[in-house]
């Protein structure tokens, strides 16, 4: 690995570290969509790394300065008018990292990622996380944590679901679930996790598909 | 005055005027065997001539882009908020340059130019011109510099659709393209201004059919009122809301047809300076090309399939409070992009001042053309 993407490497493991695990389900010369795409560090990696070919779609006025700055394909689209500019099944891989649980309709999205992708890869912090169910069960408060750090009134995150509830809407959706990788909030993997995800894992990484 | 002129300035520039002597075939099917392109240039052509950018001007605009002619000048060219050293268009690493289009009236061959096999101006023999003649005639003008492809083709509005044709028309002849407030072809209501506006300028008693030249008259009041409702759709509610309210000229209503409210003031005054230095044929002619603008026409209307040649990155731009080209209309041909599989970036820049924003100092707008350019000038090594 060259100089330049060893700082990239760093500065994605910072900024978007589930990459490094979704990156294993990406092959060379894929079509990716990025929701949600912030300053396209993902993209940048990708593209280097893979080959890619991409577009990321993002509304913070800063992080589309910046895609353009580095050369990343930035739209300024807003996730929650959907994604009907994108046709069937037209990208590889679609990721949404850590906004399923802020998007207005997370069923919607997610079948229009489905739609447009042949796989997908989502992310979404763990409501079941046990530090999560403390708060809650203890304190009686609304829980607050490093995945999810903001106080009740202030949220962006208004569809929070713990990893079951996640695989039972698969299920019922007919999602198929190729890979899951529960993680803490540093992006560790351990035994315990895997385990007992759904009670110790703070952060998921899921490649689904329809297809 | 010159001395007065910031460091960010082209400065002083000169028009310069280039006869070609070659037949051109025209979309409308009748053919120029000579005409002459007027055009202006800003920075240094470096050694294999790669560095330059092609600026394209919207309706009413003209080569004249940035800097000034005399030092008197009071005002600079039409897109000197974007032109300059160090400016979005850095003119420190990149060669610009803008023509007049033809059939324009800034020293192109135009309607208001000698017609020397009729002895007599043009007038409304000039044949009807397209986008598609304006970027052929640019490749020309582009081939006598030597330049074989440039690093990009940037326009607003009209200018933008010249940019979007240079992509489809001349796929290998550009690395980028920059549509800036611009749309993929007119809409019933676009088309329906310019008609109003160009028999505004017909009905006037001055207009001759367009042979006013030889009569030592003008259809001024046409071209006043053309440019009055021109002007009204370059602007926003908003901003027409901010500037003028309900201001009054007088202190009380006069109650009368005379001026009096400030925005009636303003648009004769617009409409009245506008008359004064821009030819009614060519007028009809612009929005006679912004009318016949559809490059997905040949493509059974499909603007992807239009696009499936093009090779060039593109970076789309809309302002949010334009409504003659709505960020809509932008989003259509970004669409087309994307399903085509083209290298594109889209930014919708919140902006109160309507379709006119592309020439202003908008700071988001400007950061993200700068950004793209500086972009370009690093990956090209300028």
């Amino acid at each position: 690995m060259n100089v330049v993407s060893d700082k990239l490497t760093s500065l994605l493991f910072d900024q978007r570290p589930e990459l490094l695990v979704l990156s294993r389900w990406v092959d060379f010369g894929d079509r990716v969509l990025d929701l949600g795409c912030g300053n396209g560090v993902l993209l940048r990696y990708l593209q280097k790394q893979k080959a890619v070919r991409g577009y990321g779609l993002e509304i913070d006025e800063d992080n589309i300065l910046e895609c353009i700055q580095s050369g990343i394909n930035v739209i300024e689209q807003d996730l929650n008018q959907g994604l009907h500019n994108f046709s069937d099944l037209s990208f590889d891989v679609v990721v949404m990292t850590q906004a399923l649980q802020a998007v207005r309709y997370p069923e919607r999205i997610l079948d229009e990622m489905l739609r447009v992708g042949r796989t997908c890869v989502v992310t979404f912090p763990n409501f079941g996380y046990w530090k999560i169910r403390m708060q809650l069960a203890v304190f009686g408060k609304m829980p607050v944590s490093k995945a999810l750090p903001f106080s009740w009134y202030d949220t962006p995150n208004i569809h929070l679901c713990s990893f079951k509830d996640f695989e039972s809407l698969c299920l019922h959706k007919k999602i198929s679930i190729l890979h899951r990788c529960v993680v803490d909030h540093a992006y560790q993997d351990s035994l315990v996790l895997r385990l007992w995800p759904n009670f110790f894992g703070e952060i998921a990484i899921y490649h689904i598909t329809k297809c | 005055m010159i001395d007065t002129l910031s460091k960010d300035s082209v400065g002083l520039v000169a028009t310069h005027l280039e006869t070609f002597n070659v037949p051109v075939l025209l979309a409308c099917g009748r053919k120029l065997n000579q005409f002459v392109l007027s055009y202006e240039c800003y920075g240094a052509l470096n050694a294999d001539k790669s560095n330059a950018i092609l600026v394209c001007h919207a309706l009413s605009g003209n080569q004249h882009a940035a800097g000034f002619h005399h030092v008197e000048d009071v005002k600079p060219g039409w897109w000197e908020n974007c032109i300059g050293p160090g400016k979005a268009i850095d003119t420190d690493r990149f060669f610009v340059l803008c023509s007049n289009n033809l059939g324009g009236c800034h020293g192109s061959t135009g309607p208001n130019t000698f017609n020397s096999d009729a002895k007599r101006p043009w007038g409304p023999d000039f044949p009807i011109v397209t986008v598609d003649d304006w970027v052929k005639t640019q490749s020309i003008l582009a081939d006598s510099l030597g330049i074989n492809r440039f690093v990009a083709v940037i326009g607003g509005s009209l200018g933008g659709m010249q940019a979007l044709q240079w992509a489809i028309s001349y796929p290998d002849r550009l690395k980028h393209a920059v549509l800036i407030a611009s749309a993929p072809k007119l809409s019933a209501q676009n088309i329906a201004f310019n008609e109003i506006a160009r028999q505004a300028i017909m009905s006037d008693p001055g207009f001759h059919h367009g042979h006013y030249y030889d009569k030592g008259s003008i259809p001024k009041k046409g071209l006043i009122l053309a440019r009055m409702l021109g002007h009204v759709t370059y602007l926003s509610d908003h901003a027409m809301r901010l500037k003028f309210g309900r201001e009054l000229k007088n202190a009380q209503y006069q109650f009368d047809f005379d001026i009096e409210f400030q925005v009636e003031s303003y648009l004769r005054y617009q409409g009245e300076a506008f008359s004064e230095k821009f030819d009614a044929n060519t007028y009809l002619l612009m929005t006679k090309a912004l009318d016949y603008f559809d490059p997905a026409a040949k493509t059974n209307n499909n603007l992807t399939e239009a696009f499936r040649s093009v090779q060039c990155g593109f970076l789309v731009i809309s302002f949010t409070s334009d409504w003659r080209f709505s960020p809509k209309r932008s989003v259509e041909i970004v669409n087309a992009l994307l399903a085509a599989n083209k290298v594109v970036s889209y930014a919708e820049i919140e902006a109160p001042q309507g379709h006119d924003s592309f020439l202003l100092k908008v700071p988001r707008y400007q950061a993200i053309l700068k950004a793209y350019m500086e972009r370009v000038a690093d990956e090209c090594g300028f």
